[in-house]
């Protein structure tokens, strides 16, 4: 069903962190950003199809007082309706930077304060993002969590008015569900089991998450009510993605498997339901990033701790 | 990253340090009574291992290597094992030291990658320190002193969240990232391929607290169960039987962290592979901040602080232990060895800063002193080969 095609190379191996790699897909043509942090630096590249040419740009996190180079902790691109914006984090901060990152707009600095080292405050920071330039401020500031953001998911709301439904997740497996606006409203709190949610998604009022035990739990986001549980990987899960247009989730785990499902509500009670479609071995590849290549879900690419390329397949 | 994984990093890779030269040591093993002046006994061999394992869980090293902290770069560590295998008697030269720290850091760094649960890793932690256990239990007080760093081990661990671990597990994976050392040993038990990647297996009990996967379930809106699916999942997995223990005694049902030398199986390394993929992580290290920044000299000189190091008297330094096959490969190992790989010996020059040289003056003044042995001169100078591996 599906293909390998040609792995893109990296000139630095993919780092052991979840989500790591982040896809720019470009509306005009066919070209397409990746974005996969290696240690310190983080490997932007665009890659054309046709002609396979790359361009690569490396970015070093912001160096600040200490004896270890700063760690990369996430490279990700956000969708603005009217902008995108590559942001990139790091314990010191937050750097946001043009989509191709040719130019940094804004750096948030993390203050720990007196706290000792290490700790995480579990803090959901809110941006407002002007449709150009340098002003981006900090807004809000959203209190949930007590443990450190693993991962945050949104999804335009049906009826306009720029308001979204936005996902966090964290590192005790907790979930809340906020509805944007001049200020952020908590909708509703689902609680942990006793593992990390390294990565969740949203999707037409169904929350995806991924956990660290190998489990993919869908809810109603509104009420919080579990609908499904699949017992989909033996490891812990490092990367869900989401083809929109379909309504597949794609799930990576560190046990070297991907995972495509496709979503649906049933028509009579409106439950959420799943099928199982596909499944992928990547052989003695610890995988820790993997998405979607195109909204239909036809194409994904994954990447895997200590390994220099980026993989990816299509559906035949 | 985590503040709690110096701790973790530093006991299993000396505990891996441990198996290789206990293993060593025991090949070159002749009875007592009709060994040479220049050929190892079991009573050196026991010594030896004594002498680091009592530097290694000396109590105020142990306190310092206990503070949150991050992890330092790979030359800083590699300084403090290189201090560590010259706690006693026994002499490496370059080659050796850096073929034995090639062999700890891709054993534990398989170890880390196959723990079923981030937390195993504490298990495999507690594999090595009950092997070390057995390595010394002739002498009590450094069994007390391991007892004590088991119980620390425990108070900072146990009560540690799964995201926590995950957090330690992914940092340690950050630190052996692109290390593809080929081990002969994993070679031939087909866990590592030739091109220096561990084998992932996927069969086997899964970690203890994960389904088997194959299953989905689904729920109404009141909670009940309405239908169950089973998909293909790929994989040969079966449900984990056992929970390791995590006490001070206890089955660790995990295997990982385990002797797996022994005299059948001598250590070795392809070291064809290392120069080329070490290259790479040399260079990388090297556009980062100087590694050894004033930070790091404090930290090396508090821990070594709370080192023992016994110098031997006399004019000759000790006896050396190759861990080649042969003097003339080890010859040959240093020679082909790149130049920007040159991992020298960092001294530490102690008492060159007056507020840290006092801190330490007090330390060491602190620490008791023991008698030094004469060693005999002609001992180990011209050790002879060691087993040659079938």
């Amino acid at each position: 069903m599906f293909r390998r095609e040609h792995s893109i190379p990296l000139r630095g191996s993919a780092a052991a962190l979840c989500n790591n790699l982040s896809v720019l897909q470009l509306p005009t043509g066919n070209l397409r950003h990746f974005g996969v942090v290696h240690g310190p630096s983080a490997q932007l590249l665009s890659a054309a199809p046709e002609d396979g040419s790359l361009v690569q740009r490396q970015l070093q996190a912001k160096e600040g007082a200490g004896v270890s180079p700063t760690l990369i902790t996430q490279v990700h691109w956000c969708v603005l309706p009217f902008r995108v914006l590559l942001v990139l984090t790091s314990h010191r901060g937050i750097q946001m930077f043009e989509s191709d990152g040719s130019i940094m707009v804004y750096w948030h600095a993390l203050d720990t304060g007196d706290a000792p080292p290490g700790t995480w405050s579990g803090r959901v920071l809110v941006f407002d993002i002007p449709a150009k330039g340098p002003n981006i401020m900090l807004s809000e500031e959203l209190a949930g969590h007590q443990t450190s953001i693993t991962d945050i998911a949104t999804e335009p709301v049906q009826g306009g008015d720029c308001m979204a439904d936005v996902v966090t997740a964290d590192d005790s497996g907790l979930l809340c569900v906020w509805r944007s606006g001049p200020e952020f409203t908590l909708v509703t709190r689902i609680p942990g089991f006793g593992v990390p949610c390294p990565s969740v998604k949203l999707w037409q009022g169904i929350v995806a998450a991924g956990y660290g035990n190998g489990q993919v739990r869908l809810y109603e986001a509104m009420k919080g009510t579990l609908h499904v549980q699949i017992s989909a990987h033996a490891r812990t899960i490092c990367a869900l993605d989401l083809a929109p247009e379909v309504g597949k989730l794609l799930s990576a785990a560190e046990d070297t498997f991907v995972h495509i499902w496709k979503l649906s509500r049933s028509p009579e009670s409106g439950s959420i339901e799943v099928e199982h479609c596909h499944g992928e071995c990547v052989s003695n590849t610890q995988l820790c990033g993997a998405r979607f290549c195109d909204p239909s879900g036809s194409s994904f690419a994954v990447t895997g701790y200590d390994l220099a390329e980026i993989l990816r397949f299509s559906s035949v | 990253m985590s503040v709690r994984t110096l701790p973790l990093l530093f006991l299993n890779l000396g505990g891996e340090m441990l198996y290789i030269l206990d293993q060593r040591l025991r090949a070159q093993n002749i009875p007592g009574d009709k060994a040479r002046k220049d050929e190892w006994t079991e009573v050196d061999r026991k010594r030896v291992l004594n002498d680091i394992v009592s530097t290694m869980f000396n109590r105020k090293f142990m306190e310092e290597l206990f503070k949150p902290q991050e992890l330092y770069s790979k030359k800083a560590l590699r300084t403090v094992y290189d201090r560590l295998a010259h706690a006693s008697i026994m002499r490496l030269n370059q080659a050796s030291m850096d073929k034995l720290y090639d062999l700890m850091t891709m054993a534990f760094k398989y170890q880390v990658l196959l723990c079923p649960r981030p937390k195993d890793v504490l298990l495999v932690t507690f594999n090595h320190l009950d092997a070390i256990k057995g390595l010394i239990q002739d002498s009590p007080t450094i069994l007390h002193q391991v007892d004590e760093t088991f119980r620390q081990l425990m108070e900072v661990y146990c009560g540690l969240s799964a995201g926590e671990f995950q957090l330690i597990r992914q940092t340690l994976l950050i630190f052996f990232q692109d290390l593809h050392i080929r081990v002969s040993i994993f070679l031939k038990d087909k866990v590592q391929n030739s091109n220096g990647r561990f084998v992932l297996p996927v069969s086997g009990p899964v970690p203890w607290g994960t389904e088997v996967p194959g299953l989905i379930r689904m729920f109404n809106h009141k909670g009940e169960e309405v239908k169950k699916i089973k998909f293909k999942h790929g994989g040969n997995y079966v449900t984990a039987t056992k929970e390791g223990s995590f006490e001070l005694y206890g089955d660790r049902v995990l295997k990982l962290g385990t002797n797996m030398y022994s005299l059948n199986r001598p250590v070795d390394t392809q070291t064809s592979g290392a120069s080329k993929n070490s290259t790479s992580r040399a260079q990388q290290e090297n556009i980062a901040p100087n590694p050894l920044a004033k930070e790091e000299l404090n930290f090396l000189a508090r821990l070594m602080g709370g080192m023992e190091i016994k110098n031997p008297s006399g004019p000759e330094p000790g006896f050396r232990l190759n861990l080649f096959t042969t003097d003339e490969e080890e010859e040959q190992a240093a020679l082909t060895k790149p130049e920007e790989l040159d991992n020298k010996v960092i001294n530490i020059q102690a008492m060159q800063d007056q507020q840290r040289s006092e801190e330490l003056a007090r330390i060491l003044g602190e620490l008791e002193v023991t008698d030094q042995p004469r060693w005999s001169t002609s001992k180990g100078d011209d050790l002879l080969a060691m087993m040659d591996e079938l």
